[in-house]
């Protein structure tokens, strides 16, 4: 493999994307994905990627462009943010549906009002039930590999659904880290040609898109959920593959000094890495405290999530993201329903922090873990939130 | 939506195909909408020039050419719209209510 180099995470991003073979990327710019499709126009226009740029008009049109490339049997890109997503939001929904391996990274940015380009999860949350399989990416080296793994899985047979690659925008995006890019004998091993299960071509005519009659509609959305749920052992085998092949292994509950502790942070793109050094330095202090990292976050991994957190007496939640006059943060809501059949459930302490990317530091995670321990179990309700350092 | 020829009421979400795409295109057919309507046309055949502008406008295609040249809806299909009775040269369609 190449050796590693420093890098902006968008230009990688795009890189990766190049070297996947991708056949088309319908996309439209918006802060602050902008690098990522900016630097893959120019590929294009450079002739360094044999693909088609086609420059839409509106983000509704890029995912409408991008589910008829894909039905044609194009490996096919796209990339947005928050505004952008929400404009699409009707053709994401039926990307799924159409089980069109579409990949998509999602630079993670605030949905508006008011107007914010800054970070946070509140737009990918906006699409929690869009049926797409949804990861996370923590740091510019796992973009970079997640885009392999996003087509490899979307891709396969067994799964033929969409993928959305979630990163932190500018956090991320704008950031120069040092990554390593694959070889091209690696991604050729890794990356199979797109063979589609169905396919629009003149010679074996098909439908697609067709309505669904009341007295069908319930059958397809079973037979869909049912997709998402069963692509866990493909997704499995391919973070074993890149494992094989990059030495990095992913999983879809990650554990960092998690075994013996009696506390867990719980969290989610790139904040992880933060709460692992809060984590580390809690542990010099003589705390019992450890932490798990959600990656794969739909199709929810619900067994070795409940494996993960056995034996924690608390659950610290580090939402990026609230449900308005909901229970709280959608991450600890997802884990409080997992847990609530287990026989001892540990306490959820959900914090919300990190609104268009306001700073949280490792003090304030520190500062976080104190509070939490002062909050006894007859107290916590399911709806109960801290949002963290607002001023009242 | 699946290769079986099972009625709607049969299919199971596992009958299903991927992404519920329909592989036996046209099977549309085995729809028949004709019970739908309540006025149905009638062509004055003393007055046709069999110039087909009533099947080219037709949204179902459900109007044919039939041996003698004449053309003449299926009424399996037929849904009434009236459109062939509108847009007819000679003005030779007339569409009629549908008794019961």
């Amino acid at each position: 493999m190449a050796d590693r180099v420093g890098v902006e995470v968008s230009i990688a991003a795009a890189e990766a994307v190049k070297m996947a073979g991708v056949d088309v990327v319908a996309a439209y710019p918006i802060t602050p994905q902008t690098h990522i499709v900016e630097h893959l126009s120019e590929l294009v226009h450079d002739g360094e990627l044999d693909a088609e740029f086609i420059p839409v008009e509106s983000e509704h049109s890029a995912m409408s462009v991008c589910c008829g490339s894909s039905a044609v049997g194009a490996r096919t890109f796209t990339c947005t943010s928050s505004q952008g997503l929400a404009l699409m939001n009707e053709i994401v929904f039926i990307a799924a549906s159409m089980r069109l391996p579409i990949v998509m990274i999602l630079a993670n940015r605030s949905m508006s009002g008011p107007l914010s380009i800054w970070n946070d999860h509140t737009d990918v949350m906006s699409v929690r039930d869009c049926g797409w399989i949804q990861v996370f990416a923590e740091n510019g080296q796992e973009v970079f590999d997640h885009v392999m793994f996003a087509f490899r899985v979307a891709e396969s047979r067994k799964v033929s659904l969409p993928v959305m690659l979630n990163l932190d925008g500018f956090v991320l995006t704008h950031v120069i880290e040092p990554i390593e890019y694959w070889d091209a004998a690696s991604v050729k091993k890794y990356l199979p040609d797109f063979d589609p299960i169905n396919r629009l071509h003149p010679d074996d005519p098909v439908t697609m898109g067709a309505f669904g009659m009341p007295g069908i509609f319930t059958e397809t959305k079973k037979a869909q959920n049912e997709a998402l749920i069963s692509a866990m052992p493909e997704i499995l085998k391919a973070w074993d593959e890149l494992a094989g092949i990059t030495g990095r292994q992913y999983g879809p509950v990650e554990t960092f000094h998690s075994d013996d502790a009696e506390t867990l942070f719980c969290t989610m793109g790139s904040s992880s890495e933060t709460v692992s050094l809060a984590v580390e330095e809690l542990r010099a202090e003589g705390a019992s405290v450890g932490q798990v990292r959600l990656r794969l976050w739909r199709p929810f991994p619900f067994d070795r999530f409940r494996e993960a957190v056995r034996g924690a007496k608390r659950i610290i939640v580090i939402d990026r993201a609230l449900s308005y006059g909901g229970p709280g943060g959608p991450v600890a809501a997802e884990l409080r329903a997992a847990l609530y059949h287990e026989d001892t459930a540990p306490v959820i302490t959900n914090f919300l922090c990190g609104f268009a990317s306001r700073d949280v530091t490792v003090e304030d995670y520190k500062a976080m873990y104190a509070k939490a321990l002062k909050i006894p179990k007859e107290q916590a309700r399911q709806e109960d939130y801290i949002m963290y350092g607002v001023r009242e | 939506m699946s290769k079986d020829p099972k009625s709607e009421a049969e299919l199971t979400w596992q009958d299903l195909e991927v992404g519920c795409v329909i592989s036996n295109p046209g099977n549309a057919s085995r729809y028949k909408t004709g019970d739908w309507r309540s006025l149905r046309p009638v062509v004055d055949t003393g007055r046709c020039v069999r110039c087909g502008v009533c099947y080219i406008f037709c949204p179902d295609m459900a109007i044919r050419k039939t041996e003698d040249g004449y053309f003449r809806s299926d009424l399996s299909y037929c849904q009434g719209c009236g459109i062939c009775a509108r847009e007819c040269i000679t003005g030779c369609i007339t569409m009629v209510p549908e008794e019961d």
